[in-house]
């Protein structure tokens, strides 16, 4: 393919990538959120899936057959169970500001320098190899998808891999060094892995598509070809149970998923928020199954079209080519750019700020620029060291690549550098959950473990290299057989791998727990201890332990601060701070809170070590215990609940009191309507004594009136009795009903029957007046379970009020029974004048009187239809007035369905 | 001399029978109102010396026509007796600041109000 296109293409990709990452970083500082950064998130974590991935997995299964999956298999594994040890670590890394590996094991055992620089160097020497191979891997596509220049061959060294280093160098400088605080986090960054994560799936699944189903006719066929020429090893795992290497593969990649430096920096470091792991325990499994889908089929289509003719490393990306898929072929192209520049920038990254922090500013120069009074020149300084350090780790590379880089395929390099990672697992996690770890136990440990690492693992493949002695390998060091590199202590019939790994993790493990009981921890490994084992409990409280001790002028503290971040942050992180713990900063002595806090951003900026050694320049420590430390953190904890106590009990009391307010509203307003309603009884009462007394008074008064008048007055005495012991009654029962003393004496009654036989008493009062009352469905038959008396009473309330209400002679009124809807409706219907749509509810109120009725006697208590309605809601129905036809009054009441 | 004249204002028709008989009994002369409007007309016409004045009526309440008889001039003199069911404190202090001369509660004693009405017509 044309040169100066596959290099127009790269530089148009890298180009995207500069733009993605921008874009994102601008919409960060807007706030907008069109990204979803669980998604983000969890994409990103697929830089686990490198060069090795994209174009090892087909060689390694072209001769190993299905082996390659334990390295995806062990992730998947672990992303389950690793989930709480990584929501410690992401919550430890936060609140503290750690942003590397060899911070994280520095902090945890007393934020030692020598551990510091120890697990650095120790990632220097296990993952640079790592980081070569990625960009030979780059180089050699490019002159594979060119054509190979003349007289070289395609994997050998070649200034390309320079030019790609150079360029990517600027790249990660750009965004990976924007501010001297290495905690700060790189969404932009991170958001151009997550792209790349998709680019570099979408590439190889286009790739195994295209081998499955356009040059051959599905799985089935290439796997049937594959079985015809014998090539029987894509079925069968290699050399069978002998050989433990796939066991190894599966704990050291498993384990590399979160200590790799790049997997660190993008699964914790990277991190904005814990809840993000929910969904990556299953998208990053997910998409290390979607993208070995095809790993097999096009390693055996590899096989079958191209044999010998190209290195199997190389299939993936001559296949398309060689078939005739020039489009292809540049997609698969990019796809392995991304999946190799990916892994370059977060690696480099880690180990620059690694190296930065644990190598190059403790030297000397930490001190000079803690004095320093020119905060610009200090903050240019750290970001130059950090710039510095990346262009020399992709040098060191080029230099790896161009004199050591062995005939070793891509995975061996890879199983090389996580078995080396692996080293620091014992230390963190035991760290994490194990109070008694000391640091001295962690220097052994690690060391150690690197040793034999270096014995079991590297030695091995340096002498296959051919730069040592063979019988090293055949007769063990010194000629001593028991430390044969691959069969130590006469350990036989092992993988190189997991012989290494085995007696790797037997020296690291044995001698951490062994030093460990042996050694005392001092006090700041104690306090460390105490926090990493137990960060939940530190959560809510503010600061660490150990902060109680200090003491320093706060001049001092924010001047330090000053230096490294700005004196305009310094003065912003330390005021918000400062105000949310309402801590007063115009104080000359700086508040214990304030030096913990400063230290945890200078530990973000220059690693824990370094911020320890200068807060301690500053500040005056107190002794103080570990067990005072715990009585400290205990009362502030018990303060603490003390307040959540207090703070319930308050709204609980506040609760109490706004009920007793409701209760007593509900009572003083019962007893107004009480008051209300015994006022309104008793005028009622009133009325009627008044003429019953006023006219006997008379009759006894006046013995010699006239007969007549005599009968007439007494007539209208007996009248008013009966209105009065007519309102009494009415009075006791609807107390009655209303306070609930009624019990309704259900059975099953035959309403027709019962309206019927109201209808009849009536008969004569409707036969006074001349008008016409009648039942419509005397043969109404069904059964309604009710309380006969009290459902009697309020036809008879309804029907008779109709009666007074018709005109004499013209006046008609009809009962029906309806079943609307599983309702059983009762009509009592008239032709009078009809209820104004205003008064239709109100018409049910107690002693409620139509107006015009007063100008001359009442005609009734004023309380029948109110019995009425509380004699239906008892039964569970509704009582209202119809108000759709304007001709008449039409009382309906309900019963709800049986 | 001529026979005072007394408007009797109630809405119940007994209580309205009773009282014009016993005040025509003791030889006044008797005009009777069965609700507010009927009342503020007779008082109009007749311009009476003395009403009898039930407060809780349909259409005028009692309170408002005792008010109405004490802001004119030509009605001042009018006495008005309240009669009423109403017996809380607070409507018979009412019923008293709008002017009337006495306030009695229902149900009354005939001869009793017969004393007051003498009195009051001396």
């Amino acid at each position: 393919m044309n040169k100066l296109l596959i290099i127009i293409c790269s530089v148009a990709y890298l180009s995207l990538l500069f733009l993605i990452a921008y874009l994102v970083e601008q919409q960060r500082k807007s706030k907008s959120k069109f990204l979803d950064k669980s998604w983000i998130y969890a994409l990103s974590l697929a830089v686990y899936c490198t060069a090795w991935t994209f174009y090892g997995s087909v060689g390694r299964a072209v001769t190993n057959g299905p082996e390659f999956l334990t390295i995806y298999l062990g992730p998947s594994v672990m992303c389950a169970l690793f989930i709480p040890v990584l929501r410690k670590l992401i919550i430890i890394c936060k609140t503290q500001r750690i942003n590397t590996i060899a911070d994280l094991i520095s902090n945890r055992y007393g934020k030692n320098y020598t551990l510091g620089i120890l697990v650095t160097l120790f990632c220097i020497v296990g993952v640079l190899p790592y980081i070569a191979i990625q960009l030979k891997a780059i180089a050699t596509s490019l002159h594979i998808i060119t054509g190979v220049p003349k007289g070289i061959s395609p994997a050998s060294w070649s200034n390309d891999t320079l030019v790609i280093a150079g360029i990517l160098s600027v790249f990660i400088i750009i965004f990976g060094t924007r501010s001297a605080d290495a905690s700060e986090r790189h969404e932009g960054l991170v958001a151009t892995i997550a792209f790349e994560s998709i680019i570099k799936l979408i590439a190889f699944l286009a790739l195994g598509f295209t081998t499955c189903y356009v040059l051959f006719n599905g799985f089935a066929a290439i796997s049937s070809e594959a079985q015809l020429k014998g090539f029987t090893r894509f079925f069968t795992l290699h050399d069978g149970l002998e050989n433990n290497d796939w066991l190894a593969m599966i704990f050291v990649s498993g384990l590399a998923t979160i200590f790799l430096p790049r997997q660190f920096q993008v699964a914790v470091v990277e991190n904005t928020d814990v809840r993000h792991l929910h969904k990556a325990t299953w998208l990053f499994p997910l998409y290390l199954l979607l993208i070995n889908i095809f790993v097999l089929p096009v390693a055996m289509g590899g096989q079958l079209l191209l044999g010998n003719q190209v290195s199997v490393d190389a299939y993936v990306l001559a296949l398309p080519l060689r078939t005739g898929h020039p489009l292809l072929g540049l997609l698969v192209y990019i796809g392995g750019f991304s999946a190799a520049s990916g892994m370059i920038i977060v690696e480099t990254i880690a180990l620059s700020t690694m190296v930065s922090n644990n190598l190059i500013l403790p030297l000397g120069i930490l001190k000079n620029l803690a004095a320093g009074g020119d905060e610009k020149a200090t903050i240019r300084s750290i970001i130059f060291s950090r710039r510095a350090s990346i262009v020399i780790i992709l040098l060191l590379a080029c230099l790896y690549d161009k004199w050591i880089a062995t005939s070793s395929s891509l995975v061996s390099i890879g199983l090389i550098s996580m078995a080396a990672v692996a080293q620091f697992a014992p230390a963190v996690i035991g760290g994490l959950y194990l109070k008694w770890l000391t640091r001295k136990g962690a220097i052994t440990a690690i060391t150690l473990g690197f040793f034999v690492w270096f014995i079991t693992i590297v030695v091995p493949s340096i002498i296959t290299a051919g730069y040592m002695d063979h019988s090293i390998l055949d007769q063990g060091f010194f000629g001593i057989s028991w430390l044969r590199p691959t069969g130590l202590f006469g350990v036989q019939r092992m993988g190189v791998l997991a012989h290494g790994v085995f007696w790797s993790m037997i020296a690291n493990i044995g001698s951490l727990f062994v030093i460990s009981l042996l050694t005392h921890p001092s006090r700041q490994e104690e306090y460390q201890s105490e926090l990493f084992v137990h960060i939940d409990q530190y959560i809510g409280v503010t600061g660490g332990p150990g902060m109680w001790k200090l003491s320093a002028r706060m001049e001092s503290v924010s001047g330090l601060l000053a230096n490294f971040i700005g004196r305009e942050r310094a003065a912003n992180l330390l005021g918000a701070y400062a105000q949310r713990h309402k801590i007063l900063l115009d104080k000359e002595e700086a508040d214990p809170r304030i030096i913990d806090f400063s230290e945890k951003i200078l530990t973000g900026v220059i690693g824990s070590a370094s911020a320890r050694v200068l807060i301690s320049n500053i500040a005056q420590e107190e002794e103080i215990s570990i067990s005072e430390v715990m009585n400290i953190v205990k009362e502030s904890q018990q303060v603490l609940e003390l307040n959540k106590e207090l703070k319930k009990k308050s709204a609980e009391l506040s609760r109490a009191k706004q009920q007793l307010t409701d209760v007593n509203e509900r009572l003083m307003k019962s007893d107004v309507l009480k008051d209300e309603f015994l006022y309104t009884v008793t005028h009622e009462l009133r009325t009627p004594l008044t003429s019953i007394r006023a006219l006997s008074e008379i009759l006894y008064d006046n013995p010699d009136m006239e007969e007549e008048q005599r009968q007439f007055y007494l007539e209208a005495i007996v009248k008013e009795i009966e209105r009065l012991s007519h309102l009494i009654t009415q009075v006791l029962n609807l107390e009655r009903y209303e306070s609930g003393r009624q019990k309704l004496n259900y059975a099953a009654v035959e309403l027709g029957g019962l309206i019927a036989e109201v209808i009849a008493s009536l008969q004569p009062l409707a036969q006074e007046k001349r008008i016409s009352l009648a039942f419509t469905d005397p043969n109404f038959m069904t059964l309604q379970q009710c309380d006969r008396d009290l459902i009697r009473q309020v036809i008879y309330n309804l029907v008779s009020n109709a009666i007074k209400f018709v005109p004499e002679d013209t006046g008609c009124i009809t009962v029906t029974c309806r079943m609307v809807e599983d309702e059983l409706q009762v009509w009592v219907e008239d032709n009078g004048k009809g209820i104004p749509a205003e008064l239709r509810e109100l018409v049910f109120d107690k002693f409620f009187q139509a107006k015009n009725q007063t100008i001359q006697k009442p005609v009734g208590s004023g309380l029948g239809l109110a019995i009425c309605k509380r004699i239906v809601e008892m039964h569970g129905g509704r009582i209202f007035v119809d108000g759709l036809s304007p001709q008449g009054a039409k009382f309906v009441f309900t019963f709800p369905s049986n | 001399m001529q026979a005072k004249k007394i408007l009797v204002v109630d809405d119940d028709p007994y209580i309205l029978m009773s009282l014009e008989f016993l005040m025509k009994k003791s030889g006044y002369n008797v005009m009777i109102a069965r609700n507010g409007t009927e009342a503020l007309a007779s008082i109009k016409t007749h311009q009476p010396d003395l009403i009898l004045l039930d407060i809780m009526m349909p259409d005028v309440d009692g309170y408002s026509i005792c008010k109405h008889v004490k802001s004119k001039k030509d009605l001042k003199h009018i006495h008005v007796i309240f009669l009423s069911a109403k017996t809380k404190e607070s409507d018979i202090k009412k019923g008293l600041e709008c002017g009337a001369s006495l306030y009695i509660p229902k149900p009354f004693s005939t001869r009793d109000l017969m004393k007051q009405v003498n009195e009051l017509m001396a």
